[in-house]
C-alpha cells in the first residue's frame, strides 16, 4: 500500500505563468517526506501536482513526469480521477462534508463513487479508518452524528481517516495541523509516525519545528522575488538538512534569517 | 505558503493536458451547458416570436391600423403614456426610496432596520392585481380633495390644468401606485450600496466632528450615486412593464397625448392597452398588440442594459 | 450595539468657543444584516477621495448647547395639536391634513429650535433625520391601508362556499373560485416544472462550469431577463404556440405555464447561483481529492449542501409568479368551471379571476366586488405563507458549512 515516488524535471504552469520549475526528487515508500519553504515558494503547488489537483484550475498544467512506481502520473492516457482514487490528500482546514454522518464521511470515498458493498464490508472499513486515524474511540458511539459536531482536531483526524478509508498508495498532506491547536497537532503528529509504516507519506508544513520531528526527508523550496518560479533548493535526509545543509539558502532559512 | 485552489475561475492560457475523458462529467457538463444556453434561445425566442406576429402590423395598410399614421401613429400615445406614467412613478418613489435606504442603514437600530426592511419587501410581494383594486376603490376616491385643491391653486400649470375627474381615476394617482409598487426594488438596491460604504471613510468624516448628514452627505452618498442611479433605473424598469395596476386605475383614452394629469383623459399604457383589447382582440388588431409588445421589450432591454451599465461603470470607471 | 448617541452634553451654555468643540465622535451606526440581495452589479467598488474637513460654522449664540432629549416627542405632540387646532379652525379637518401639517410644523420647529441651541450643523442633522422618519411614514401608510382594506373587503366573502364552489351557472351572488384556485396551482406546479430543473442546471453551469464570454454573456442576460415585463412575457408565449400551432388565436394552460416560466427561471437561477457560490471550495477539494469526478461532485456533495438554499429560493421565485395577472390574462383569459386540460382552452386562475370579477361585474356588483376582495385575500395570504415557508426552510434546514 505505499509506493516510490519520482518525479522528474516537473514544471508547473498557471497558464503563462510558470509556477514551479524543474523539480526532480525521489520519494521512497513508507518515509515521511516534507516540503518546507518560505510563503508562495511553490510547495502547495508542488504536492498538489502530485495528485494531479492542481488541475482544477482551468489553465493548469505541467511539464515533465511523475513516476508511480513507475507508472507516469500524467501520461495522456491516464485519467486524474483514477490518480486522485490512489494518491490520498487532506487540506489545511479540515473539511468534512457537512451534509453527512461521521460513518459516512469515513466511508465517502467509496459512496460518492457510487461503489456498492454490504454493510459488514461497509462497517469493517470505517472502524478501520478510524482506528488507523486514532479516532474510533472517540466517536464508535456517535457515528451517526454530523461530521462538524467534532472539533476541530478531531474534524481533521476525521479527514485522515476518509483518506486512508480508500487504501491509497500515498498520503499528501497539505499543512494539516496549522488550523489546529498544539494539542490536536501533537495529536495528529503521532498518527503521522504510525501512519508512515504503511503509506508513503508527504507534507507541507510551514513549521519547521514540525518539519524537524515528523519527517525522514525534508526538501526546501525557495522562491527567487515575486513572479519567479518555485525551485527546490535542496533535499536530503532530515537530520542533515537541520543541522549541516549544503546550501546557503537552506541554512538561512532554517536559522531563520528569512521566510 | 496556505492554498486557495479555486476550483473554478481560470488565468488564461493553453490548456491542460487532458487525460481520458468521462462520459458521466460530459453528459452533465453538457446538459447544464445546455441549460444555460436556453436562456440565450428564450431571448432570442422573446424577439423572434414578437416580431413575426408582430409584423403585419408594422407592414399594414395604415388605414387598417386603429389611430391615424398607421403603427407609428398607434403606438405614440401609448408609449406617451407608459413613458409618462413610469417617469411620475420614479420621481415619486426614488427621494423615498433613498430616504429610507438611508434610514435603514444609517439612523435606525439594528433590529428596527431588520423589521423596516421585511416590512418593505413585503410590499414587493402584493400582486399588482391587488393594488389596482387599492388603487382604484380606496386610494383614488382619497385623493379627489387634494386633485381639486391642484386645480384651484395650481390650475395654471399644464399639468394641473383639469378638469378633475370625480373618480380620482387618473394620472397622478396611477403614478403614486407605481411609485409604491417600485419603491421596494429600488430600496433595496439603495440599502445594499449605502451599507457598501467603506467604514474607513465614514470614520474619516465621523472623526472630524461631522454630524451624521454632514458624513452621509461626504462619505455615504457620492460613493453610492451610481448605485442609486441604477436602482433608479431599475425601478424604472418596472414601472415601465406594470400592467396591471395601470389597467384597474386609469380611466383611459389610448390615442391621447396629454399632460393633463388629473383630468378624467389620460392617456393609456403600452401593457394597460394590451391587458384591455387582447381578450377581444381578432386578426390585425392581435398583431398591432403585439407589435406595441414588442416596443416595450425593446424599452425595457434598453433601461435594464443602461441600469447595469451604469452600475458597473460607477465603481470600474475611473481607476480601470 | 447601541443606538448612535448624540454627543456629550456640555453643562453651561456661556458663549464657548468654536463649534468644532464638544462633538465627540459619534458610534458609527451598527450595519444590520444585508437582505441576500448582492449587488454583484457593482463589482469592486472604487473608493471615493476622504472627506474634507467641513467648515468650521463660527460662533454664535449658545452653539454649544443641546436640545434636552425629551424635545423632539413633545414637539411632535405640540405640533400634532397645533396642527389639529388649525385645520378645525379652517374647517377642513382631515387625518391627512393634520399628519402633513403635523410634518411640516415638526420639521420647520425642530430645525429653528435645534438652530438656535445647537448651532446650524446639528440642526440640519436634526432636519435630515426628520426628513428620512418622514420618508419612511410615507412608505408605511400604503401598506397599511392596502392591508387592511384588503382584509376588511375581503372577509366578506372568505367562507366554504368560496373556496369549493365555481362559477358554473352563477349569475349573481354565490358561486365560488374552486376553479381558479386549482387553476392557479396547476399552471403553477407547471411553470415550476419547467423552470427549476432548468434554472438550477444553469445555475450549476455558470458556477461550476463556466467561464470566459460566454459566461458573462449569459450572466448579463440573466440579468435582462428578470426586467422582462409580464406582459411581454405572456405575448410570447402567445405568439410562440400561435406560430407553431398555426392557431391564430391560441390558448392554453401549457401556454400559460410558459409564460410564467420565462418569469420564473431567472429568479431561480440567480439564487441558486447564490446559494452554489456559498457552498465553500474546501468541500470540492475534498471531494476531488477522494477521486471523485466533478458532476458526481456537484450532485453528491454541493447540491445537498446547498438544498436548503435552493429550496428557499425556488419558494421564493413561485411567491413572485404565483399573483400575476397579465400574461395569463394574454394566454389563458378566464373560464368559470374547472379545466384540467392543459393543452386545450382556457383556465382559470386566481389573479385572473380577481381582475375578471371586478372588471365585468354583472349584477348586483356587490356579489362580484365582494368576490374580487376575497380573491385578493387569498392571494395575498397564499404569497405571504410561502415567503414565510422559504424563510422556515433556510432557517431549519440550512447545514453548517463549518466555521
Amino acid at each position: 500500500m505505499s509506493k516510490r515516488i519520482e518525479v522528474n524535471d516537473l514544471n508547473i504552469f498557471y497558464g503563462k505563468f510558470k509556477a514551479v520549475e524543474d523539480i526532480s526528487m525521489v520519494i521512497e515508500p513508507r518515509s515521511v517526506t516534507a516540503f518546507i519553504g518560505p510563503s508562495g515558494c511553490g510547495k502547495s503547488t508542488f504536492i498538489r501536482s502530485l495528485n494531479r489537483m492542481h488541475e482544477a484550475i482551468q489553465g493548469a498544467y505541467v511539464t515533465g513526469e511523475v513516476l508511480v512506481d513507475g507508472q507516469n502520473l500524467y501520461s495522456p492516457a491516464t485519467d486524474p480521477v483514477n490518480v486522485r482514487r490512489q494518491i490520498g490528500m487532506v487540506f489545511q482546514r479540515p473539511n468534512p462534508f457537512p451534509t453527512m454522518s461521521i460513518y459516512d464521511n469515513v466511508i465517502a470515498g467509496y459512496k460518492l463513487n457510487a461503489k456498492r458493498m454490504n454493510k459488514a464490508t461497509a462497517d469493517e472499513k470505517v472502524e478501520k479508518a478510524l482506528q488507523g486515524a486514532n479516532l474510533w474511540n472517540e466517536v464508535k458511539d456517535r457515528l451517526s452524528e454530523s461530521g462538524s459536531s467534532l472539533s476541530g482536531g478531531q474534524q481533521q483526524r476525521l479527514c485522515i481517516a476518509r483518506a486512508i478509508a480508500v487504501e491509497p498508495e500515498v498520503l499528501l498532506m497539505d499543512e494539516p495541523c496549522s488550523a489546529l491547536d498544539p494539542i490536536s497537532t501533537l495529536a495528529i503528529e503521532d498518527l503521522i509516525q504510525e501512519l508512515k509504516a504503511k503509506y508513503t507519506i508527504g507534507i507541507v508544513t510551514h513549521n519547521m519545528q514540525q518539519a524537524a520531528r515528523v519527517s525522514d526527508r525534508t526538501a526546501f523550496f525557495n522562491i527567487a522575488g515575486t513572479g519567479k518560479p518555485g525551485k527546490l533548493i535542496e533535499m536530503d535526509s532530515t537530520t542533515t538538512m537541520f543541522s549541516n545543509p549544503k546550501v546557503a539558502a537552506t541554512n538561512d532559512y532554517i536559522s531563520g534569517r528569512f521566510g | 505558503m496556505s492554498t486557495e485552489t479555486p476550483t473554478r475561475a481560470a488565468p488564461e492560457g493553453p490548456p491542460p493536458t487532458k487525460g481520458v475523458g468521462r462520459p458521466g462529467d460530459r453528459i452533465f457538463s453538457g446538459t447544464a451547458l445546455a441549460a444555460a444556453l436556453m436562456i440565450l434561445v428564450t431571448l432570442a425566442g422573446v424577439a423572434f416570436f414578437l416580431s413575426i406576429e408582430g409584423w403585419p402590423a408594422f407592414t399594414a395598410d395604415p388605414e387598417e391600423i386603429p389611430g391615424d399614421g398607421g403603427f407609428a401613429g398607434f403606438v405614440s400615445p401609448l408609449l406617451f403614456g407608459t413613458i409618462l406614467v413610469s417617469a411620475l412613478a420614479l420621481l415619486f418613489a426614488a427621494p423615498v426610496a433613498v430616504g429610507i435606504a438611508l434610514y435603514i442603514s444609517h439612523y435606525a437600530p439594528r433590529r428596527a432596520s431588520k423589521t423596516i426592511g421585511y416590512v418593505i419587501d413585503l410590499l414587493a410581494a402584493v400582486p399588482s392585481v391587488v393594488f389596482g383594486l387599492w388603487g382604484l376603490q380606496v386610494f383614488a376616491p382619497y385623493l379627489g380633495p387634494a386633485f381639486y385643491w391642484l386645480e384651484e391653486n395650481l390650475g395654471f400649470i399644464p399639468f394641473f390644468a383639469g378638469p378633475v375627474a370625480d373618480s380620482g381615476r387618473v394620472m397622478l394617482t396611477a403614478g403614486l401606485v407605481l411609485a409604491v409598487m417600485i419603491l421596494p426594488i429600488m430600496t433595496a438596491v439603495c440599502r445594499e450600496v449605502f451599507l457598501q460604504t467603506p467604514r474607513l471613510h465614514e470614520e474619516a468624516a465621523l472623526a472630524l466632528g461631522a454630524t451624521r448628514w454632514e458624513m452621509i452627505k461626504m462619505a455615504v452618498l457620492p460613493y453610492g450615486r451610481s448605485g442609486v442611479i441604477s436602482g433608479a433605473m431599475l425601478g424604472l424598469g418596472r414601472a415601465l412593464g406594470e400592467t396591471l395596476a395601470v389597467t384597474l386605475i386609469l380611466a383611459v383614452n389610448p390615442t391621447l397625448i396629454t399632460f393633463n394629469l388629473i383630468s378624467s383623459q389620460n392617456s393609456s399604457t403600452i401593457p394597460a392597452n394590451i391587458a384591455l383589447d387582447f381578450p377581444e382582440a381578432t386578426g390585425l388588431d392581435v398583431n398591432a398588440l403585439i407589435a406595441t409588445g414588442l416596443v416595450l421589450f425593446v424599452l425595457t432591454f434598453a433601461v435594464n442594459y443602461l441600469a447595469r451599465w451604469v452600475a458597473s461603470r460607477g465603481f470600474s470607471g475611473a481607476a480601470g | 450595539m447601541s443606538v448612535p448617541r448624540d454627543e456629550r452634553t456640555v453643562a453651561g451654555h456661556t458663549a464657548v468657543d468654536r463649534s468644532a468643540a464638544p462633538d465627540s465622535p459619534e458610534n458609527v451606526t451598527v450595519r444590520p444584516d444585508s437582505s441576500g440581495l448582492t449587488p454583484e452589479l457593482f463589482g469592486t467598488p472604487e473608493p471615493s477621495s476622504p472627506p474634507e474637513r467641513p467648515a468650521d460654522t463660527g460662533t454664535g449664540l449658545g452653539q454649544s448647547g443641546k436640545l434636552p432629549s425629551a424635545l423632539p416627542p413633545a414637539l411632535l405632540l405640540l405640533a400634532a395639536g397645533v396642527s389639529a387646532a388649525v385645520l378645525l379652525l379652517f374647517d377642513t379637518w382631515s387625518w391627512t391634513g393634520t399628519a402633513a401639517l403635523t410634518a411640516l410644523v415638526y420639521t420647520v420647529g425642530i430645525y429653528v429650535l435645534a438652530r438656535a441651541v445647537e448651532g446650524p450643523r446639528r440642526a440640519k442633522d436634526r432636519f435630515v433625520t426628520a426628513l428620512v422618519s418622514i420618508a419612511f411614514v410615507l412608505a408605511m401608510a400604503p401598506l397599511v391601508s392596502l392591508v387592511w382594506t384588503v382584509a376588511s373587503r375581503g372577509a366578506a366573502r372568505f367562507d366554504l362556499q368560496f373556496f369549493t364552489e365555481t362559477m358554473t351557472g352563477v349569475v349573481g351572488e354565490g358561486g365560488g373560485a374552486a376553479h381558479a384556485i386549482v387553476g392557479t396551482l396547476m399552471i403553477t406546479g407547471l411553470a415550476s416544472l419547467i423552470s427549476v430543473p432548468i434554472g438550477i442546471m444553469a445555475a450549476i453551469w455558470l458556477v461550476e462550469y463556466g467561464g470566459g464570454p460566454l459566461k458573462r454573456i449569459i450572466t448579463f442576460l440573466v440579468d435582462v431577463m428578470t426586467g422582462i415585463p409580464s406582459i411581454v412575457a405572456g405575448l410570447f408565449a402567445f405568439a410562440l404556440f400561435s406560430t407553431l400551432l398555426g392557431e391564430p388565436g391560441h390558448r392554453s394552460g401549457i401556454a400559460g405555464a410558459m409564460s410564467l416560466s420565462v418569469l420564473m427561471v431567472p429568479v431561480v437561477i440567480r439564487s441558486c447561483e447564490e446559494m452554489l457560490k456559498l457552498v465553500p471550495d474546501e468541500l470540492r477539494e475534498a471531494s476531488f481529492a477522494l477521486g471523485v469526478p466533478r458532476w458526481r461532485t456537484i450532485t453528491k456533495v454541493v447540491l445537498p449542501t446547498a438544498l436548503a438554499g435552493i429550496a428557499t429560493g425556488v419558494t421564493i421565485s413561485i411567491a413572485r409568479i404565483i399573483g400575476e395577472t397579465a400574461p395569463l390574462l394574454v394566454t389563458m383569459g378566464f373560464t368559470v368551471g374547472f379545466n384540467f386540460d392543459m393543452f386545450g382552452g382556457r383556465v382559470a386562475t386566481l389573479p385572473v379571476f380577481t381582475y375578471d370579477q371586478f372588471v365585468r361585474r354583472g349584477l348586483p356588483p356587490e356579489a362580484f366586488v365582494d368576490r374580487a376582495w376575497t380573491a385578493a385575500l387569498t392571494l395575498i395570504i397564499i404569497v405571504m405563507l410561502l415567503n414565510a415557508l422559504a424563510r422556515l426552510i433556510s432557517y431549519l434546514f440550512a447545514p453548517k458549512t463549518g466555521r
